[in-house]
């Protein structure tokens, strides 16, 4: 290989508050190079970007582009170096054609500058030629397919010059075929002597397109290999290979009654297929899988966000329909959603309005507030669950993170459930609360709750489940036993094995 | 009291007015004027708590002063003919419901932005009132003016109905499911529908009922004199946009309360009197006036900016 690597990392720390998000990564990306860059959630990758991009600055540890080392990056800066990154989701301008998009990017702006139709149309053409896409310079992005418009975003990147490329899942969304054609163009470019960042869960395109391989686990490099030198096998040994250190209460409840059960069940809309399983009174089911497993989605199907198209749900035995949010409460169905930032917890509120939102019809007798009630019924909880607050009228917005996923947990008790869905719960947590939620998530079932657990923490929903649904792309895999080793787990979350041991 | 801090801000202004008054133009208290600038108000009352509602519930209704004209002139017309009070007054009240399900259809329904959807209502039934009725007056019947009544049985029974209107759509607000929901809804419709709360229902309904609200203020507006004027409508909009604002209900929902929006009518309202009693120019009226909104959006923008919105 070249002497002076494209990209070099050395002892990179990146730290969120208490959060070591990169704990000393080394890394190297040779001219003519494709890498990809490989690990669980939460392992780094994207912080991994971030840094190299020039979104978020390094706490710590050096970058070497071409044998210069450079600080204090921006993203301004990165794309001058030439570092250009393709997202799953690009981001480009729908309502402006292929060529005013690329030329926002690569002509210089100065706002009374008078725009050379004929060059910017040109350079548009040659750019996605030098490509091989057949896209027309004058196409409205909004009418191009997904892949259509990544290739848009390479040839973006290609006339800012750029010699680093990083590609974020590029395929998560698209065919088979879209896949090809976008591989075609990672050939061509890594030939050309661009350095390539490639990002996927998908191991059979790792070992198709990639010359080397990084494996991230917890914010750390477990190892750069040449891809001819690793299998599937020995690649999930690195992603997971970590004990399982934390102590989860242990499962005291056996399993009553079918609560939940669900045949064949699909959502065209947000991509669920085929899922069949059920949830028994007393368990809790975890679901693992990678992003975009389709995990969330089976949840908002099953809150009745998203209504299924296909298959039957069964609770208590009879079919039912979920249609709205509303027929799920009223059969006794709670979601706790991810992302409590944005949509669990109501910040401007205070936290007993937040605790009984979704009680209103029994708190409200006769549709009127009573608000000793709500009240005492919000000290219960705040007393049950151990939220640490000013008091029932603070708002929801002065708790840490933990504390608001207690309001919004408390939220759904308050509804009686039968099935209760959790999604990411410990999303953000400290490891305090994070331990306090699972005892209460045990105590919940052991009280005869059917409990969902969603979790991308692979140790946590282990060690929490007693029996584990692994699901990739929009269906249910494999359903394992409680305590099954991660990389039974792993290895069907990645879809390398048909069915795991039942 | 931190929490109300923002109205109460209002009231304490209020107050500051009504005293400076009271040493300066004593004369702003005599009682028969002052019933009568509270009468002429109260129909902007009425519509100000519709206002309140839409505007927390993150949407605005700039058509009110629209349905306000059509709902008076059909009123009027209505009366005209020789209905009865007890029928025109539904009647009006009906038709402001149909007025406000249009828009509430569009916005709700459609998602479409309230802003765009209630100007175009707003210029269409403006420009369709005067199609049809080419700017004409509706003559009423005595019936109608005062209910009957005497002109200060009249007066009183106007302030005490729109007083207790406020009065019980401010405890509505406070004790009533929906009161809830619309809050929610206001400050984050996602986290209402994941709390199983319809947010296009209830955004729905509070445009039917700010409907509503303004075909009954449309009612006690013709109450207060001989005739129909087409225009009468004219700017309404503005008018209680401005008191709900300086009253302290947040612009980008979620976010206050009725009290506050009285008050803030109130404070608006006494501006043109106290010139006049302080032989102060008319001309100042609306700078104050405005200069009173933009205290007020400031006021909130530096408090959001403070309190990151959280408090």
């Amino acid at each position: 290989m070249s002497p002076a690597p494209l990209l070099q990392l050395r002892r990179l720390v990146k730290n969120y508050g208490g959060v070591r998000a990169l704990r000393g990564v080394d890394f190297d990306l040779h001219a003519g190079e494709v890498h990809a860059l490989l690990g669980e959630n939460g392992a780094g990758k994207s912080t991994l970007i971030k840094v190299v991009t020039g979104a978020h600055a390094p706490n710590e540890g050096t970058i070497t582009i071409a044998g210069e080392p450079v600080s204090g990056l921006t993203p301004t800066s990165a794309r001058a170096l030439g570092i250009a990154c393709i997202y799953q989701q690009p981001a480009l301008f729908p309502d402006l054609t292929v060529a005013e998009n690329i030329g926002l990017r690569l002509e210089t702006a100065s706002a009374t500058r008078r725009v050379d139709w004929k060059a910017r149309r040109e350079r548009a053409a040659t750019l996605l030629a030098r490509i091989g896409a057949a896209i027309s310079p004058d196409a409205e992005v909004r009418a191009l397919s997904m892949p259509e418009q990544q290739l848009v975003e390479i040839a973006c990147a290609l006339g800012a010059g750029a010699r680093i490329v990083i590609m974020d899942e590029p395929t998560a969304s698209l065919t088979q075929k879209e896949q090809h054609l976008l591989f075609a163009v990672v050939r061509e470019l890594s030939k050309s002597g661009v350095g390539v960042i490639y990002i996927s869960h998908r191991l059979e395109e790792i070992f198709d397109l990639a010359d080397r391989v990084t494996v991230l686990r917890d914010g750390e490099s477990v190892g750069t290999h040449p891809v001819g030198a690793m299998n599937e096998a020995s690649l999930i040994r690195l992603m997971v290979g970590r004990e399982v250190a934390q102590i989860y209460p242990p499962s005291e409840s056996a399993a009553g009654e079918v609560v939940l059960a669900l045949r064949a069940v699909g959502c065209a809309a947000s991509g669920v297929r085929d899922v069949t399983l059920e949830v028994r009174a007393g368990e809790i089911l975890g679901l693992a899988g990678l992003v975009g497993a389709g995990r969330t989605e089976l949840a908002r199907v099953l809150f009745g966000l998203t209504p299924a198209d296909a298959g039957d749900i069964m609770l208590n035995g009879r079919s039912i329909a979920l249609r709205s949010p509303q027929d799920a409460v009223a059969h006794g169905i709670a979601y706790v959603p991810e992302d409590r930032r944005r949509h669990g917890v109501v910040l401007e509120m205070p936290i007993a309005h937040n605790m009984t939102m979704a009680i209103h019809r029994r708190l409200f007798i006769g549709a009127w507030l009573r608000f000793g009630a709500e009240r005492s019924l919000a000290l219960e909880f705040i007393r049950d669950l151990a939220v640490k607050c000013a008091g029932p009228d603070a708002p929801g917005g002065s708790l840490s993170g933990g504390n608001q996923q207690k309001v919004s947990l408390a939220r759904w008790l308050a509804t009686k459930p039968k099935l209760l869905i959790l999604d990411e719960p410990t999303q953000g947590v400290d490891v305090g609360a994070k331990s306090e939620i699972h005892k209460i998530v045990r105590r919940l079932a052991k009280e005869g709750l059917g409990v969902i657990l969603i979790s991308s923490d692979l140790p946590e929903v282990i060690g929490m489940s007693d029996r584990i649904g692994v699901m990739g792309g929009g269906t249910l895999r494999a359903i394992l036993p409680a305590k099954s080793d991660p990389h039974a787990v792993m290895a069907a979350a990645l879809g390398t094995t048909e069915k795991g041991a039942a | 009291m931190k929490r109300y801090f923002r109205e109460l801000s209002v009231v304490a202004a209020l107050g500051a007015v009504l005293l400076g008054l009271a040493i300066f133009a004593p004369a702003f208290f005599q009682p028969q004027p002052l019933l009568s600038l509270v009468t002429r108000e109260a129909p902007t009352l009425v519509v100000a708590c519709g206002m309140a509602l839409v505007i927390i519930c993150r949407q605005i209704d700039i058509s009110v002063g629209s349905m306000f004209s059509v709902c008076s002139v059909c009123a009027g017309l209505l009366a005209a003919r020789g209905w009865p009070l007890a029928l025109v007054l539904p009647a009006a009240a009906a038709l402001g419901a149909i007025l406000g399900a249009v828009n509430g259809i569009l916005v709700a329904g459609l998602r479409l932005p309230s802003i765009v959807v209630t100007l175009a209502t707003m210029v269409t039934l403006r420009q369709g009132l005067n199609l049809v009725r080419q700017g004409e007056f509706v003559n009423l019947p005595d019936s109608v003016q005062w209910f009957g009544l005497s002109q200060s049985a009249g007066q009183w029974a106007l302030v005490v109905a729109a007083l207790a209107l406020l009065i019980a759509l401010g405890v509505a607000m406070r004790h009533l499911a929906i009161g809830r929901f619309v809050y929610a809804v206001g400050t984050d419709a996602e986290a209402a529908r994941l709390a199983g709360i319809r947010p296009q229902l209830v955004t729905f309904l509070v445009f039917v009922f700010i409907g509503v609200l303004t075909g009954l203020a449309a009612m006690m507006n013709i109450a207060q004199s001989p005739q129909v004027q087409p225009l009468s409508g004219m700017g309404l909009e503005l008018k209680v946009i401005a008191a709900v604002v300086v009253g302290g209900v947040a612009i980008s929902g979620g976010r206050g309360n009725l009290w506050g929006a009285f008050a803030g009518l109130l404070l608006l309202a006494c501006v043109a009197p106290a010139l006049t009693h302080l032989h102060i120019e008319a001309y100042w009226e609306k700078a104050i006036q405005g200069a009173i909104i933009l205290l007020a959006v400031v006021a909130d923008g530096v408090r959001s900016r403070k309190g990151g919105g959280n408090t």
